[in-house]
């Protein structure tokens, strides 16, 4: 796990030797963070349709997937392709449990009654492969999560009973209740913002609550944490159900989002966008996900115009992804938010320099 | 050999009757009865064919895979992109020059070298650094996938086969008996089973080049301490390199073998990786023996999985990975 622990390392020796919390950037302290919130709750006064749903909506849901793989990373030290696996398992078991166009394979129950059915099969879902997984460490964990992602994606290419095949699910029902139609953009959007709320602050408390001190007791050093008594494999398990549970979350609202699912959707490119996200924006906090997000959303989405305005081919848009991504990797371990920590840090400590420290790559 | 059976004289017995069975499947003339429950022995055999041929091909993809990872430590997610480009040359080499030998040079020869590059310019920076040289050969195979789609475009190319390796050949396999006593015998495509045979060529000379040559004794010496080999005056980094080398090229090599037996796509890069990520979990990290067995239980499985219970071939291929890692997690011809 040399990628966290060196920007851990890195951190504390930064910080001076005393250890600081990683509160400065989570906790309300800060007051642009009240600033963020205010502006995501008063979003729909400013922002049309269009930027409501496809690029904030979008973003959150994209990075509550991805923080599920940052629970996992940052705080459990395992680092799982197979979230938006999960996460597409979840959407998936809505379309086969709750109403859609294909009415010979979805059963028609009720909104309130399929996702949390959806929900409860993808945390027995991620907590199986969960299981295997922390057979291995490290790469191997890459490796066999991987697998598992591939695995589901081809199963539901070919598997006609349950899945559609390639096809997929269409017209997906979306969930109307208290008079509301909860797909249209204001109120999609306030749920997504709820969700991604709801998760960011579980992870948030859960980091310093025992179990999750225990899990990265556990990322850190697994023996010491066996020879005081904690169950190792059991803590690495339950994290992974956790984890579930969050991107479970994130695939039932995305497939609300696009009222539709196919494989093309759990694709293995798709599984690594995630890890992407993730290790843009920065594994070792939970508001890492959504700025990988949303930088990955704004790229993906005003790319092609961008590169046809520099007379580039507007296809190119992965390239341009995969080379950011390259350059975050090899230039911060920390993504986005550990170029602009040591950005700040370095101006903090001298007279503010005019070269802002890459802030902005990928 | 005679220590596994001693240890696990059960898993020894089943291992024994599942060959016997697919001996006799194979060799025997099927009886009516077997015939109607599960369909025709030459479809059957094709299927064997077909796993063992496709496991030759996944073989050559993961030895390379397992090579440098036994040796280096060195994660290179960016393997299935490599088999690709080899593809892709050999199918430029072949279609200009009409020579199928020269595509595997040439193949060779340019994955080869872009290894090399990778060695020298990525991994040495990163040693012992897991995790960070997954994210980097991730994001390598994002970037080289969009490149070969951009200067290869969406299509599917298939690389010649030669004129002198078309068509069936005949094998001594009865598929059945006609009403006359006459036997009817298996036609298999030339071009599959010498191809197999290269693969298994090639397999048993990377196994003897490490197992009886100094450089396979230094290379072996660096798997299990990488430290003391430097200290004694081994030029390690030159080790590396060439090891690095000779995996990327085998991948290469194995692109222009699926370029003639299937097709080049985008796609194939992550499927191939994927087919090598399997092949070494079932055999083994670092093991060239690990990763014919595995190459062979999962081209195998994928074939007769797809004829037999189409739906769930994949879950069959997954199956045996869960199985191996409850099992045995280190892989079944792991050494640690």
């Amino acid at each position: 796990m040399s990628l966290i622990q060196e920007a851990r390392a890195r951190e504390s020796m930064l910080a001076g030797g005393a250890a600081r919390q990683p509160a400065a950037w989570s906790a309300t302290e800060q007051p642009w963070a009240w600033a963020v919130s205010a502006l995501l709750l008063i979003m729909p006064l400013i922002a049309n349709g269009f930027f409501l749903i496809e690029i904030f909506g979008t973003t959150l849901i994209l990075g509550t997937i991805a923080l599920s793989l940052m629970f996992l990373a940052g705080y459990g030290g395992m680092v799982s392709l197979m979230q938006l696996t999960i996460a597409g398992f979840a959407g998936y078991m809505v379309a086969v449990f709750g109403v859609s166009g294909n009415a010979n394979i979805s059963l028609g129950w009720p909104w309130w009654l399929a996702p949390p059915m959806a929900l409860v099969l993808a945390v027995l879902f991620g907590t199986l492969g969960g299981a295997l997984a922390v057979r291995t460490e490290g790469i191997y964990t890459i490796m066999i999560t991987l697998a598992i992602g591939a695995a589901f994606y081809y199963f539901t290419n070919q598997n006609w009973a349950i899945f559609n095949g390639h096809t997929g699910i269409n017209t997906i029902a979306t969930p109307h209740f208290l008079g509301v139609d909860w797909r249209m953009d204001v109120a999609f959007y306030y749920l997504t913002l709820a969700v991604a709320a709801l998760c960011y602050f579980a992870v948030l408390y859960l980091s310093r609550a025992p179990f999750g001190l225990a899990l990265q007791g556990v990322r850190d050093n697994p023996r010491r944490m066996a020879a005081l008594g904690f169950n190792v494999n059991a803590h690495r398990i339950a994290a992974y159900a956790f984890a579930a549970l969050i991107a479970g979350m994130g695939g039932v609202l995305q497939v609300w989002n696009y009222r539709q699912i196919s494989p093309g959707s759990v694709a293995v490119e798709r599984c690594i966008d995630i890890l992407i996200v993730a290790v843009v924006g920065g594994i070792t906090r939970p508001v890492g996900p959504y700025i990988g997000a949303f930088i990955f959303v704004i790229l993906r989405t005003f790319a092609l115009d961008f590169l046809v305005k520099v007379g580039l081919d507007g296809n190119r848009f992965r390239l341009l992804i995969g080379l950011g991504f390259l350059a975050i990797v090899f230039w911060s371990s920390d993504g986005v938010i550990g170029l602009y920590e040591r950005w700040r840090r370095r101006s903090e400590a001298s007279e503010p320099r005019s070269r802002p420290g890459g802030h902005g790559h990928g | 050999m005679s220590r596994f059976i001693e240890r696990h004289p059960i898993w020894s017995l089943i291992i024994l009757l599942v060959l016997a069975l697919l001996a006799w499947l194979i060799f025997a003339v099927w009886p009516p009865g077997l015939e109607e429950a599960i369909g025709r022995k030459k479809v059957f055999l094709s299927a064997v064919f077909n796993g063992i041929t496709l496991g030759g091909l996944y073989f050559l993809v993961a030895s390379g895979f397992t090579l440098i990872f036994g040796l280096m430590r060195n994660v290179n997610l960016a393997h299935g992109s490599l088999y690709l480009l080899g593809g892709y040359v050999g199918y430029g080499v072949s279609a200009a020059t009409g020579s199928w030998i020269l595509a595997f040079v040439a193949a060779f020869i340019v994955v080869a070298a872009i290894g090399v590059l990778l060695q020298l310019l990525v991994f040495r920076r990163m040693e012992g650094q897991d995790l960070r040289q997954t994210m980097v050969t991730i994001g390598l195979s994002i970037v080289f996938a969009d490149l070969m789609l951009w200067a290869f475009g969406g299509d599917f190319y298939q690389i010649q086969t030669p004129a002198w390796l078309i068509g069936p050949v005949q094998l001594p396999l009865m598929t059945a008996m006609k009403s006359s006593g006459e036997a009817v015998f298996l036609q298999y495509p030339l071009v599959r089973l010498v191809i197999f045979c290269g693969s298994v060529v090639i397999g048993v000379a990377m196994w003897l080049a490490l197992n009886r040559t100094r450089v396979g004794m230094i290379v072996r010496a660096g798997v299990d301490d990488r430290e003391i080999l430097a200290a004694t005056g081994v030029q390690i980094q030159l080790v590396f390199v060439l090891v690095f080398a000779l995996g990327a090229g085998l991948a290469g090599i194995a692109g222009v073998v699926g370029g003639t037996f299937q097709s080049i796509s985008p796609g194939e890069d992550t499927r191939f990786l994927l087919a090598s990520l399997v092949v070494v979990i079932v055999g083994g990290m670092g093991s060239i023996p690990g990763a014919a067995l595995g190459a062979l239980i999962i081209g195998l499985a994928e074939q007769l999985g797809s004829v037999y219970i189409p739906t769930y071939a994949i879950v069959v291929t997954f199956l045996i990975m869960v199985l191996v890692l409850a099992l045995r997690p280190q892989g079944l011809l792991a050494r640690r």
